[in-house]
Protein backbone atom coordinates (compact mmCIF):
# COMPACT_ATOMS: atom_id res chain seq x y z
CA UNK A 1 0.00 0.00 0.00
CA UNK A 2 3.01 2.40 1.01
CA UNK A 3 3.90 2.13 -2.58
CA UNK A 4 0.92 2.66 -3.75
CA UNK A 5 0.59 5.66 -2.14
CA UNK A 6 3.98 7.03 -3.31
CA UNK A 7 3.11 6.52 -6.69
CA UNK A 8 -0.18 8.48 -6.49
CA UNK A 9 2.07 11.49 -4.26
CA UNK A 10 5.09 11.07 -7.52
CA UNK A 11 2.32 11.85 -10.15
CA UNK A 12 0.55 14.45 -7.73
CA UNK A 13 3.58 16.48 -7.06
CA UNK A 14 4.57 17.00 -10.59
CA UNK A 15 1.46 18.10 -11.14
CA UNK A 16 0.99 20.64 -7.92
CA UNK A 17 4.70 21.53 -8.18
CA UNK A 18 4.69 22.62 -12.54
CA UNK A 19 1.12 24.26 -11.67
CA UNK A 20 3.03 26.38 -8.97
CA UNK A 21 5.82 27.18 -11.15
CA UNK A 22 3.79 28.24 -14.19
CA UNK A 23 1.09 30.24 -11.94
CA UNK A 24 4.06 32.70 -11.47
CA UNK A 25 3.24 34.01 -14.69
CA UNK A 26 0.00 35.14 -13.67
CA UNK A 27 0.03 38.92 -13.71
CA UNK A 28 3.39 38.99 -15.52
CA UNK A 29 2.78 36.96 -19.22
CA UNK A 30 4.11 38.16 -22.03
CA UNK A 31 0.45 39.25 -23.89
CA UNK A 32 -3.17 39.17 -22.11
CA UNK A 33 -3.48 35.90 -23.86
CA UNK A 34 -0.57 34.18 -22.46
CA UNK A 35 -1.32 34.75 -18.46
CA UNK A 36 -4.71 33.75 -18.70
CA UNK A 37 -3.36 30.61 -20.92
CA UNK A 38 -1.11 29.86 -18.39
CA UNK A 39 -3.29 29.92 -15.66
CA UNK A 40 -5.47 27.60 -17.32
CA UNK A 41 -2.55 25.23 -17.26
CA UNK A 42 -1.86 25.98 -13.92
CA UNK A 43 -5.76 25.46 -12.84
CA UNK A 44 -5.95 21.91 -14.71
CA UNK A 45 -2.55 21.17 -12.88
CA UNK A 46 -3.88 21.76 -9.68
CA UNK A 47 -7.41 20.32 -10.12
CA UNK A 48 -4.96 16.99 -11.08
CA UNK A 49 -3.13 17.39 -8.10
CA UNK A 50 -6.18 18.05 -6.05
CA UNK A 51 -8.11 14.10 -7.12
CA UNK A 52 -4.50 12.68 -6.56
CA UNK A 53 -3.66 13.78 -3.34
CA UNK A 54 -7.26 13.09 -2.09
CA UNK A 55 -7.10 9.73 -3.44
CA UNK A 56 -3.30 9.46 -1.51
CA UNK A 57 -5.36 10.45 1.83
CA UNK A 58 -7.88 8.27 1.16
CA UNK A 59 -5.81 5.26 1.05
CA UNK A 60 -3.61 6.78 4.25
CA UNK A 61 -6.27 7.39 6.17
CA UNK A 62 -5.89 9.19 9.72
CA UNK A 63 -5.37 12.54 9.60
CA UNK A 64 -4.05 12.67 6.07
CA UNK A 65 -5.68 15.57 3.94
CA UNK A 66 -5.12 16.67 0.37
CA UNK A 67 -4.08 20.05 2.38
CA UNK A 68 -1.46 17.83 4.89
CA UNK A 69 -0.57 16.75 1.59
CA UNK A 70 0.20 19.25 -0.53
CA UNK A 71 1.02 22.51 2.53
CA UNK A 72 2.93 20.12 5.38
CA UNK A 73 5.13 18.11 3.53
CA UNK A 74 9.15 19.39 3.14
CA UNK A 75 11.31 19.21 0.36
CA UNK A 76 12.64 16.07 1.09
CA UNK A 77 8.90 14.35 1.08
CA UNK A 78 8.17 15.88 -2.23
CA UNK A 79 8.33 13.17 -5.44
CA UNK A 80 8.18 15.66 -8.30
CA UNK A 81 10.74 15.73 -11.51
CA UNK A 82 13.38 18.24 -10.65
CA UNK A 83 12.39 19.23 -14.28
CA UNK A 84 9.15 20.69 -12.70
CA UNK A 85 10.34 22.62 -10.06
CA UNK A 86 13.44 24.77 -12.04
CA UNK A 87 12.62 28.46 -12.35
CA UNK A 88 11.85 30.23 -15.43
CA UNK A 89 15.57 30.90 -16.70
CA UNK A 90 18.67 29.34 -18.16
CA UNK A 91 21.20 27.97 -15.61
CA UNK A 92 23.14 31.13 -15.42
CA UNK A 93 20.87 33.97 -14.57
CA UNK A 94 21.40 35.84 -11.95
CA UNK A 95 17.83 35.65 -10.00
CA UNK A 96 14.89 33.64 -11.20
CA UNK A 97 12.28 37.72 -10.86
CA UNK A 98 14.96 39.26 -13.10
CA UNK A 99 15.22 36.57 -15.87
CA UNK A 100 12.41 34.98 -16.79
CA UNK A 101 12.68 33.73 -19.99
CA UNK A 102 9.25 32.56 -21.96
CA UNK A 103 11.15 29.98 -23.76
CA UNK A 104 12.48 28.00 -20.90
CA UNK A 105 8.76 27.60 -19.23
CA UNK A 106 7.62 26.39 -22.97
CA UNK A 107 9.86 23.53 -23.54
CA UNK A 108 9.64 22.35 -19.85
CA UNK A 109 5.69 22.47 -20.33
CA UNK A 110 6.25 20.94 -23.60
CA UNK A 111 8.59 17.51 -22.39
CA UNK A 112 6.51 17.47 -19.49
CA UNK A 113 3.13 17.14 -21.81
CA UNK A 114 4.41 14.97 -24.20
CA UNK A 115 5.29 12.13 -21.43
CA UNK A 116 2.17 12.77 -19.41
CA UNK A 117 0.00 12.44 -22.88
CA UNK A 118 0.74 8.89 -23.40
CA UNK A 119 1.44 8.39 -19.17
CA UNK A 120 -2.46 9.33 -18.39
CA UNK A 121 -3.36 7.59 -21.72
CA UNK A 122 -1.68 4.01 -20.37
CA UNK A 123 -3.00 4.77 -16.59
CA UNK A 124 -6.43 4.79 -17.73
CA UNK A 125 -5.70 0.69 -17.75
CA UNK A 126 -4.52 1.53 -13.97
CA UNK A 127 -6.24 -1.65 -12.04
CA UNK A 128 -6.61 0.89 -9.40
CA UNK A 129 -9.76 2.05 -10.96
CA UNK A 130 -10.09 5.62 -9.21
CA UNK A 131 -6.87 6.30 -10.99
CA UNK A 132 -8.06 5.43 -14.19
CA UNK A 133 -10.56 7.73 -13.79
CA UNK A 134 -8.52 10.55 -13.12
CA UNK A 135 -6.04 9.28 -15.77
CA UNK A 136 -9.28 9.58 -18.18
CA UNK A 137 -10.05 13.31 -17.21
CA UNK A 138 -6.14 14.11 -17.19
CA UNK A 139 -5.81 12.94 -20.35
CA UNK A 140 -8.43 14.91 -21.89
CA UNK A 141 -6.38 18.25 -20.25
CA UNK A 142 -3.03 17.23 -21.06
CA UNK A 143 -3.87 17.02 -24.76
CA UNK A 144 -4.45 20.58 -25.04
CA UNK A 145 -1.93 21.75 -22.91
CA UNK A 146 0.38 19.76 -25.03
CA UNK A 147 -0.61 21.06 -28.58
CA UNK A 148 -0.84 24.47 -26.61
CA UNK A 149 3.22 24.21 -25.65
CA UNK A 150 3.89 22.45 -29.19
CA UNK A 151 2.81 25.37 -30.90
CA UNK A 152 4.65 27.71 -29.24
CA UNK A 153 7.64 25.40 -29.57
CA UNK A 154 7.22 25.90 -33.31
CA UNK A 155 6.83 29.03 -32.76
CA UNK A 156 9.73 30.40 -31.45
CA UNK A 157 11.67 28.08 -32.72
CA UNK A 158 10.88 28.49 -36.26
CA UNK A 159 10.79 32.30 -35.75
CA UNK A 160 12.99 35.16 -35.26
CA UNK A 161 16.54 34.48 -34.75
CA UNK A 162 15.96 35.65 -31.18
CA UNK A 163 13.25 33.23 -30.30
CA UNK A 164 15.14 30.75 -32.19
CA UNK A 165 18.57 31.22 -30.31
CA UNK A 166 16.64 31.35 -26.87
CA UNK A 167 14.22 27.87 -27.51
CA UNK A 168 17.29 26.60 -28.59
CA UNK A 169 19.14 27.58 -25.04
CA UNK A 170 15.87 26.63 -23.37
CA UNK A 171 15.87 22.98 -24.92
CA UNK A 172 19.84 22.59 -24.41
CA UNK A 173 19.57 23.49 -20.78
CA UNK A 174 16.46 21.31 -19.89
CA UNK A 175 17.08 18.04 -21.84
CA UNK A 176 19.49 16.35 -19.37
CA UNK A 177 16.56 16.68 -16.43
CA UNK A 178 14.63 14.46 -18.98
CA UNK A 179 16.65 11.94 -18.17
CA UNK A 180 14.93 11.44 -14.75
CA UNK A 181 12.13 10.09 -16.63
CA UNK A 182 13.41 6.95 -17.43
CA UNK A 183 15.48 5.69 -14.04
CA UNK A 184 13.46 3.46 -11.93
CA UNK A 185 11.98 3.97 -8.87
CA UNK A 186 11.02 2.06 -6.03
CA UNK A 187 7.41 3.43 -6.25
CA UNK A 188 7.32 3.23 -9.92
CA UNK A 189 8.84 -0.28 -10.13
CA UNK A 190 6.57 -1.73 -7.65
CA UNK A 191 2.86 0.23 -8.86
CA UNK A 192 4.07 -0.61 -12.41
CA UNK A 193 4.23 -4.62 -11.29
CA UNK A 194 0.53 -4.61 -9.41
CA UNK A 195 -0.80 -3.39 -12.33
CA UNK A 196 -1.59 0.17 -10.49
CA UNK A 197 1.02 1.90 -12.86
CA UNK A 198 3.19 1.84 -15.95
CA UNK A 199 6.52 1.25 -16.57
CA UNK A 200 7.61 4.72 -18.36
CA UNK A 201 10.38 3.17 -20.49
CA UNK A 202 7.57 1.76 -22.13
CA UNK A 203 6.74 4.56 -23.47
CA UNK A 204 9.87 5.96 -24.65
CA UNK A 205 9.98 5.21 -27.93
CA UNK A 206 6.19 7.19 -28.09
CA UNK A 207 7.95 10.47 -26.18
CA UNK A 208 11.11 10.19 -28.77
CA UNK A 209 9.07 10.83 -31.95
CA UNK A 210 6.25 13.44 -30.68
CA UNK A 211 9.73 14.87 -29.12
CA UNK A 212 11.52 14.76 -32.43
CA UNK A 213 8.82 15.32 -34.43
CA UNK A 214 7.99 18.89 -32.71
CA UNK A 215 11.32 19.55 -32.92
CA UNK A 216 12.12 19.13 -36.68
CA UNK A 217 9.34 21.39 -37.10
CA UNK A 218 10.49 23.98 -35.09
CA UNK A 219 13.81 23.75 -36.68
CA UNK A 220 15.15 23.19 -33.41
CA UNK A 221 18.09 20.79 -32.76
CA UNK A 222 17.71 17.83 -30.18
CA UNK A 223 20.30 18.41 -27.52
CA UNK A 224 21.73 15.34 -25.72
CA UNK A 225 20.38 14.59 -22.37
CA UNK A 226 23.30 13.26 -20.51
CA UNK A 227 25.38 14.24 -18.00
CA UNK A 228 23.99 15.03 -14.34
CA UNK A 229 21.54 12.91 -13.10
CA UNK A 230 18.36 14.81 -11.58
CA UNK A 231 16.44 13.02 -8.67
CA UNK A 232 13.34 14.71 -7.41
CA UNK A 233 11.37 12.26 -7.53
CA UNK A 234 13.20 10.34 -4.97
CA UNK A 235 13.04 13.31 -2.89
CA UNK A 236 16.57 14.39 -3.80
CA UNK A 237 15.78 18.30 -5.26
CA UNK A 238 17.54 21.19 -6.92
CA UNK A 239 17.71 24.30 -4.41
CA UNK A 240 14.62 25.58 -6.21
CA UNK A 241 12.02 23.65 -4.37
CA UNK A 242 12.35 25.24 -1.36
CA UNK A 243 11.58 28.65 -2.35
CA UNK A 244 8.68 27.29 -4.46
CA UNK A 245 7.17 25.60 -1.65
CA UNK A 246 8.27 28.51 0.66
CA UNK A 247 5.79 30.66 -1.18
CA UNK A 248 3.04 28.30 -1.73
CA UNK A 249 2.81 26.68 1.86
CA UNK A 250 3.05 29.98 4.11
CA UNK A 251 -0.55 31.04 3.93
CA UNK A 252 -1.73 27.78 5.19
CA UNK A 253 1.49 27.42 7.74
CA UNK A 254 0.48 30.16 9.04
CA UNK A 255 -2.91 29.91 9.59
CA UNK A 256 -3.02 25.32 10.07
CA UNK A 257 -6.99 25.82 10.04
CA UNK A 258 -7.67 28.47 8.37
CA UNK A 259 -10.88 28.97 6.23
CA UNK A 260 -12.28 31.01 3.86
CA UNK B 1 -38.84 6.93 -13.27
CA UNK B 2 -40.56 7.02 -9.54
CA UNK B 3 -42.07 10.17 -8.25
CA UNK B 4 -39.17 10.93 -5.90
CA UNK B 5 -36.85 10.97 -8.55
CA UNK B 6 -39.22 12.80 -11.00
CA UNK B 7 -39.63 15.40 -8.26
CA UNK B 8 -35.73 15.56 -7.72
CA UNK B 9 -35.23 16.09 -11.45
CA UNK B 10 -37.95 18.62 -11.88
CA UNK B 11 -36.41 20.44 -8.85
CA UNK B 12 -33.05 20.47 -9.87
CA UNK B 13 -34.00 21.33 -13.30
CA UNK B 14 -33.96 25.30 -12.76
CA UNK B 15 -29.98 25.26 -11.41
CA UNK B 16 -28.04 26.97 -13.53
CA UNK B 17 -24.35 26.97 -14.41
CA UNK B 18 -22.99 29.16 -12.16
CA UNK B 19 -20.58 30.96 -14.96
CA UNK B 20 -22.21 30.22 -17.76
CA UNK B 21 -25.93 31.47 -16.66
CA UNK B 22 -27.89 30.73 -19.37
CA UNK B 23 -27.58 26.63 -19.41
CA UNK B 24 -28.75 24.34 -16.98
CA UNK B 25 -26.81 22.01 -15.02
CA UNK B 26 -28.64 19.29 -16.91
CA UNK B 27 -27.78 20.68 -20.33
CA UNK B 28 -24.50 20.87 -19.25
CA UNK B 29 -24.49 16.95 -18.38
CA UNK B 30 -23.07 17.59 -15.22
CA UNK B 31 -25.80 16.78 -13.29
CA UNK B 32 -25.67 12.65 -14.59
CA UNK B 33 -28.39 11.19 -12.70
CA UNK B 34 -30.64 10.80 -10.12
CA UNK B 35 -31.71 7.57 -8.77
CA UNK B 36 -33.00 5.28 -5.62
CA UNK B 37 -30.74 3.01 -3.90
CA UNK B 38 -30.56 1.17 -1.01
CA UNK B 39 -30.10 4.06 1.33
CA UNK B 40 -32.48 6.42 -0.57
CA UNK B 41 -32.31 8.82 -3.27
CA UNK B 42 -28.78 9.78 -4.21
CA UNK B 43 -28.06 12.84 -7.26
CA UNK B 44 -24.91 11.74 -8.97
CA UNK B 45 -23.10 15.05 -10.27
CA UNK B 46 -19.38 15.04 -12.46
CA UNK B 47 -16.58 18.15 -12.57
CA UNK B 48 -15.96 19.12 -15.90
CA UNK B 49 -12.30 20.06 -15.99
CA UNK B 50 -10.53 18.83 -13.26
CA UNK B 51 -9.44 22.28 -11.70
CA UNK B 52 -13.21 23.98 -12.85
CA UNK B 53 -13.74 26.48 -9.97
CA UNK B 54 -17.09 25.94 -10.08
CA UNK B 55 -17.65 22.45 -9.07
CA UNK B 56 -17.81 23.03 -5.38
CA UNK B 57 -20.50 26.22 -6.36
CA UNK B 58 -22.48 23.33 -8.08
CA UNK B 59 -22.33 21.17 -5.46
CA UNK B 60 -23.55 23.85 -2.91
CA UNK B 61 -26.59 24.67 -5.19
CA UNK B 62 -27.80 21.16 -5.99
CA UNK B 63 -27.69 20.83 -1.86
CA UNK B 64 -29.47 23.96 -1.08
CA UNK B 65 -32.09 23.09 -3.91
CA UNK B 66 -32.71 19.74 -2.43
CA UNK B 67 -32.92 20.83 1.15
CA UNK B 68 -35.27 23.77 0.08
CA UNK B 69 -37.64 21.12 -1.62
CA UNK B 70 -37.94 18.84 1.10
CA UNK B 71 -36.04 16.34 -0.60
CA UNK B 72 -33.81 14.24 1.14
CA UNK B 73 -30.93 13.01 -1.29
CA UNK B 74 -27.36 11.99 -0.93
CA UNK B 75 -25.15 14.26 -3.29
CA UNK B 76 -22.08 12.18 -4.74
CA UNK B 77 -19.07 13.26 -7.28
CA UNK B 78 -18.30 10.87 -9.74
CA UNK B 79 -15.42 11.17 -12.31
CA UNK B 80 -15.72 8.00 -14.58
CA UNK B 81 -16.74 8.03 -17.22
CA UNK B 82 -15.03 11.21 -17.77
CA UNK B 83 -17.35 14.26 -18.63
CA UNK B 84 -17.32 15.40 -22.31
CA UNK B 85 -18.90 17.88 -24.00
CA UNK B 86 -20.84 15.01 -25.86
CA UNK B 87 -23.17 15.08 -23.28
CA UNK B 88 -24.50 18.87 -23.57
CA UNK B 89 -28.08 18.53 -24.85
CA UNK B 90 -28.95 19.85 -28.45
CA UNK B 91 -31.12 22.68 -26.26
CA UNK B 92 -27.93 23.31 -24.48
CA UNK B 93 -25.85 24.28 -27.19
CA UNK B 94 -28.06 26.30 -29.19
CA UNK B 95 -28.57 28.45 -25.74
CA UNK B 96 -24.81 28.80 -25.88
CA UNK B 97 -24.82 29.88 -29.01
CA UNK B 98 -27.45 32.46 -28.28
CA UNK B 99 -25.27 33.56 -25.72
CA UNK B 100 -22.45 34.32 -28.15
CA UNK B 101 -20.79 31.25 -27.17
CA UNK B 102 -19.73 28.87 -30.24
CA UNK B 103 -21.05 25.27 -28.71
CA UNK B 104 -18.12 22.26 -29.11
CA UNK B 105 -17.87 20.51 -32.40
CA UNK B 106 -17.92 16.76 -31.63
CA UNK B 107 -14.37 16.04 -31.89
CA UNK B 108 -11.41 17.62 -31.28
CA UNK B 109 -9.85 19.27 -34.51
CA UNK B 110 -6.01 20.45 -35.39
CA UNK B 111 -5.39 24.30 -36.65
CA UNK B 112 -2.61 25.80 -38.24
CA UNK B 113 0.27 27.72 -35.48
CA UNK B 114 0.13 31.39 -36.42
CA UNK B 115 3.99 32.00 -36.84
CA UNK B 116 5.82 35.25 -35.88
CA UNK B 117 7.29 34.95 -39.58
CA UNK B 118 4.93 33.51 -42.49
CA UNK B 119 5.14 30.21 -43.91
CA UNK B 120 3.50 27.90 -46.05
CA UNK B 121 0.74 26.22 -43.88
CA UNK B 122 1.65 22.39 -43.88
CA UNK B 123 -1.77 21.70 -43.06
CA UNK B 124 -5.15 21.94 -44.95
CA UNK B 125 -7.43 24.39 -43.73
CA UNK B 126 -8.78 23.87 -40.45
CA UNK B 127 -12.06 22.63 -39.38
CA UNK B 128 -13.72 26.23 -39.61
CA UNK B 129 -15.63 27.03 -35.82
CA UNK B 130 -18.73 29.39 -36.87
CA UNK B 131 -19.45 32.84 -35.26
CA UNK B 132 -22.36 32.54 -32.99
CA UNK B 133 -23.00 36.46 -33.80
CA UNK B 134 -22.94 36.81 -37.70
CA UNK B 135 -22.20 32.71 -38.63
CA UNK B 136 -19.29 33.73 -40.90
CA UNK B 137 -16.65 30.57 -41.08
CA UNK B 138 -14.15 32.94 -41.36
CA UNK B 139 -12.68 32.86 -38.07
CA UNK B 140 -9.36 32.31 -36.62
CA UNK B 141 -8.54 31.26 -32.88
CA UNK B 142 -6.78 33.86 -30.80
CA UNK B 143 -5.56 31.78 -27.74
CA UNK B 144 -6.60 28.12 -26.48
CA UNK B 145 -7.65 29.10 -23.52
CA UNK B 146 -9.78 31.71 -22.64
CA UNK B 147 -12.31 33.17 -19.55
CA UNK B 148 -12.63 29.76 -17.83
CA UNK B 149 -11.03 26.50 -18.42
CA UNK B 150 -13.58 25.43 -20.80
CA UNK B 151 -13.29 27.96 -23.05
CA UNK B 152 -10.70 29.45 -26.14
CA UNK B 153 -10.66 32.80 -27.71
CA UNK B 154 -11.72 32.95 -31.06
CA UNK B 155 -12.49 36.33 -33.06
CA UNK B 156 -14.49 36.59 -36.12
CA UNK B 157 -12.88 37.86 -39.18
CA UNK B 158 -15.77 39.54 -41.13
CA UNK B 159 -18.19 41.19 -38.32
CA UNK B 160 -14.83 41.48 -36.42
CA UNK B 161 -16.33 40.62 -32.92
CA UNK B 162 -14.45 38.51 -30.60
CA UNK B 163 -16.16 35.64 -28.73
CA UNK B 164 -15.46 32.42 -27.24
CA UNK B 165 -15.62 28.84 -28.00
CA UNK B 166 -16.53 25.59 -25.81
CA UNK B 167 -13.86 23.42 -26.29
CA UNK B 168 -14.47 19.67 -27.27
CA UNK B 169 -13.27 17.85 -24.45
Amino acid sequence: MTSHVDYLLHLADNALVLGQRNAEWCGHGPVLEEDIALANVSLDLIGQARLLYQLAAQLSGGEVSENTLAYFRDVADFRNYTLLELPHHGPLAANAAADRDYATTIVCNFLYSALMALLWEALQKSQDAQLAAIAAKSQKEVRYHLRYSRDWLLRLGDGTEESHRRAQAALDHLMPYTQEFWIDSQPESEASAAGVGVDLKSLKADWDSIVDQALREATLDRSTAAGYLSQGKMGQHSEHLGYLLGEMQSLPRAHPDGCW
Amino acid sequence: MSTRVEAAWAALDVLFDPEIPVVTLRDLGILRAVRETADGLEVVITPTYSGCPAIGQIEDDVRATLQQQGISARVITQLAPAWTTDWMSEAGKEKLRDYGIAPPHRTPFECSVIRFVARQPETGPADAIACPRCGSLNTSETSRFGSTACKALYRCLDCQEPFDYFKPY
